[in-house]
């Protein structure tokens, strides 16, 4: 099946050039880290995790467009998502990976990665992390793959792949709930330890990731013959809006509970992160750039003219990334490490090669995606799906 | 005990084959007798008091040079790679929960620099949160790290509400020359890689040889009683007697986390 992936035109064989240079310049920068150790980023003592764990935690949202498209279609027999299933688990595949590979950078000896199976500690959430990321990108390959295979054959999938399927539903629930756990069990981290954050998190998926596969299935539609459908679009876009006000409204119930209460420790990250904490505010302008997509992605989503019309429907979806992105891959992660258990402000900003590096691993997730893509996208022309 | 000449060959042979050195060929010959000589390692639960009116800036500074110097802890004047194991914080900093908002805590206090180390907690989230192990209790109730299994993760920092814990950022020995004369200072301590978080570790290494902790030596030699380190299990142990003499508060009690440092205000 692959072979169809390196079947393309120029502008095919270009974008994925481009990719590979990308990659090339995230692994020299990677290759120096190896060498230097993280003090190449703009991690420190306080804030100990930075945009690599962000993007880990953000990717996994990612990961929920298998699901949402999946579970429709399995579960409640909605036909029309038929021909966007694989296209969900193959972005579901290419989250995870980016995950696997956001955490293998942030590792200090990440030689020692497998220490992590060799000694398994049960108590610890990164084992139980580890086994649901895994687990669920290897459900989503067994099952796009053999569905796909199926689908190019003109025969109907494996009873095994059925199962499969049933079981990577619940699975994918876990994965966001599980993420969240790392965060909300911590003692002592006030802005994390919240009740909220696994639905915050299954929510901030549910939008995110569907958005992002809205955005790419338009984007195919105009670079070949494959039409992910005026209906599915619809619905899809449905699933965001519904999905992005849950997010927000939680993201509004942390709010009060902090500032009603008026327990400082609760207050303190929320603080920095919108108005400045200490005189410092390097995520200020960040933040409010969430707002701003926030309401823009609220407002196009709710009024059903501009969520039915495609072109807002599109700009609604980048609103909804933007917004999440802000949201999961910077300010949550950051913010949680400000201010320290001092109750002092030390800030975080990414290096260059810190970048250099995040770019290199979205570009890698982007080439499997593309190639994924271009295989699952041809054998659909074929069959004239 | 009697051992004649073929016994004593036999085991001082045995030792040798085993690449052992001759403490052991020693304790073998003399079981007990060598634990016994060592109260210190049969601690079921050790903690630190720290008497904090006889506390002066001289004995922290000491305290954390002794400290830094036996574990080889680089300097690195930055705090954002700095690793420390022992330091000074001021009292609304080192109990920011029990500070909260209070504008008139007293003159004596407020200012005042507290000496901070891992609390070895009884509850341990950064034992409860490592994926691999590599920092445990042990049944003494030291807080452990095992350089060899840490992968790096630093979960353990993220899970430790009391800032103890730090990174190798980068590579120890490349720390500034001019900040880290005759490093490493402690040859028979190892340094660390980089790439791997680090921490106090109640001098286990000297407890093992029938030493007090390192700060704790340093700060009585200074004045005795500073730092007062004993078996919590032991009612009648010295840090037992000094909590039932003394008022003393630990830092962020609330989180139950079970901290075993305690200050005597």
């Amino acid at each position: 099946m692959l072979d169809r992936a390196i079947k393309g035109g120029p502008k095919y064989w270009g974008w994925l050039i481009f990719l590979l240079v990308m990659m090339t310049i995230g692994f020299g920068c990677y290759l120096y880290q190896f060498k230097v150790g993280l003090r190449v980023t703009g991690m420190s003592r306080d804030v100990s995790w930075g945009l690599y764990i962000s993007q880990l935690t953000y990717l996994v949202g990612i990961a929920a467009s298998g699901v949402m498209v999946v579970l429709p279609f399995y579960l409640h027999d909605y036909k029309a998502f038929g021909r966007l299933t694989i296209l969900g688990e193959f972005m579901a595949i290419v989250a995870v990976l980016m995950c696997g590979l956001f955490v293998m950078v942030d590792l200090g000896q990440v030689t020692r990665v497998l220490n992590i199976i060799m000694y398994p500690h049960p108590k610890s959430i990164l084992f139980w992390d580890m086994i649901v990321l895994n687990v669920y990108m290897l459900l989503n390959l067994l099952i796009g793959w053999n569905v796909l295979a199926a689908e190019r054959k003109g025969i109907h999938y494996q009873t095994w792949v059925k199962v499969l399927i049933y079981i990577s539903i619940p699975w994918a629930f876990s994965i966001h709930t599980v993420t969240a756990f790392l965060y909300s069990g911590l003692p002592g981290r006030h802005f994390w330890l919240t009740a909220i954050m696994a639905p915050r998190f299954l929510a901030s998926a549910f939008c995110s990731g569907p958005a992002l596969l809205l955005l790419i299935c338009l984007i195919v539609r105009k670079v070949s013959k494959f039409d992910p459908g005026e209906k599915q679009i619809r619905t899809l876009g449905g699933i965001i809006a519904y999905a992005f006000v849950l997010n927000i409204f939680f993201f509004l119930m942390e709010i009060f509970t902090s500032f009603y209460s008026q327990i400082p420790g609760h207050m303190n990250t929320f603080e920095y992160l919108f108005v400045g904490l200490d005189g410092y505010g390097k995520l200020v302008p960040w933040m409010w750039a969430f707002v701003v997509a926030s309401v823009v992605a609220l407002i196009l989503l709710i009024v059903p003219a501009t969520r039915r019309k495609e072109d807002t429907l599109l700009v609604a979806c980048i609103a909804v990334i933007v917004a999440t992105w802000i949201d999961k891959g910077l300010g949550l992660i950051i913010g949680g490490f400000i201010p320290n258990p001092f109750e002092k402000v030390f800030e975080y900003w990414p290096t260059t090669p810190e970048i250099l590096i995040t770019l290199g691993i979205y570009a890698t997730g982007f080439f499997v995606l593309t190639v994924l893509f271009k295989m699952a996208v041809s054998i659909k022309e074929e069959v004239g799906a | 005990m009697g051992v004649d000449r073929r016994q004593f060959l036999k085991i001082t042979g045995l030792s040798a084959l085993a690449g052992l050195g001759g403490k052991t060929a020693f304790e073998l010959l003399a079981p007990g007798k060598v634990e016994a000589a060592l109260p210190l390692m049969e601690g079921k639960r050790w903690a630190m008091v720290i008497d904090m009116r006889g506390m002066t800036e001289e004995i922290m500074k000491k305290c954390r040079e002794a400290c830094h110097r036996v574990h080889n802890v680089p300097e690195f004047d930055d705090p954002k790679v700095e690793i420390k194991w022992i330091w000074e914080e001021d009292f609304t900093h080192a109990f920011p929960d029990q500070e909260q908002g209070n504008e008139y805590v007293a003159d004596k206090d407020e200012h005042r620099n507290f000496l901070l180390l891992c609390n070895h907690c009884s509850n341990p989230p950064c034992c409860r949160v490592c994926p691999t192990g590599a920092t445990w209790q042990r049944e003494d109730g030291i807080v452990m790290m095992d350089w060899h299994r840490c992968i790096g993760c630093r979960f353990c920092m993220a899970g430790c509400p009391f800032g103890s814990r730090s990174f190798n950022w980068g590579d120890p020995r490349l720390a500034p020359k001019e900040l880290n004369p005759g490093f490493p200072t402690n040859l028979e301590f190892p340094t660390r890689t980089k790439g791997v978080v680090e921490k106090c570790t109640f001098c286990d290494e000297r407890l093992a040889k029938g030493q007090l902790p390192a700060c704790v030596e340093t700060a009585n030699k200074i004045k005795n009683d500073t730092l007062i380190f004993g078996d919590l299990a032991d009612p009648e142990s010295n840090v037992r007697q000094a909590l039932r003499k003394h008022f003393t508060i630990r830092r962020k009690a609330e989180l139950g986390t079970g901290p075993n440092v305690y200050y005597i205000i």
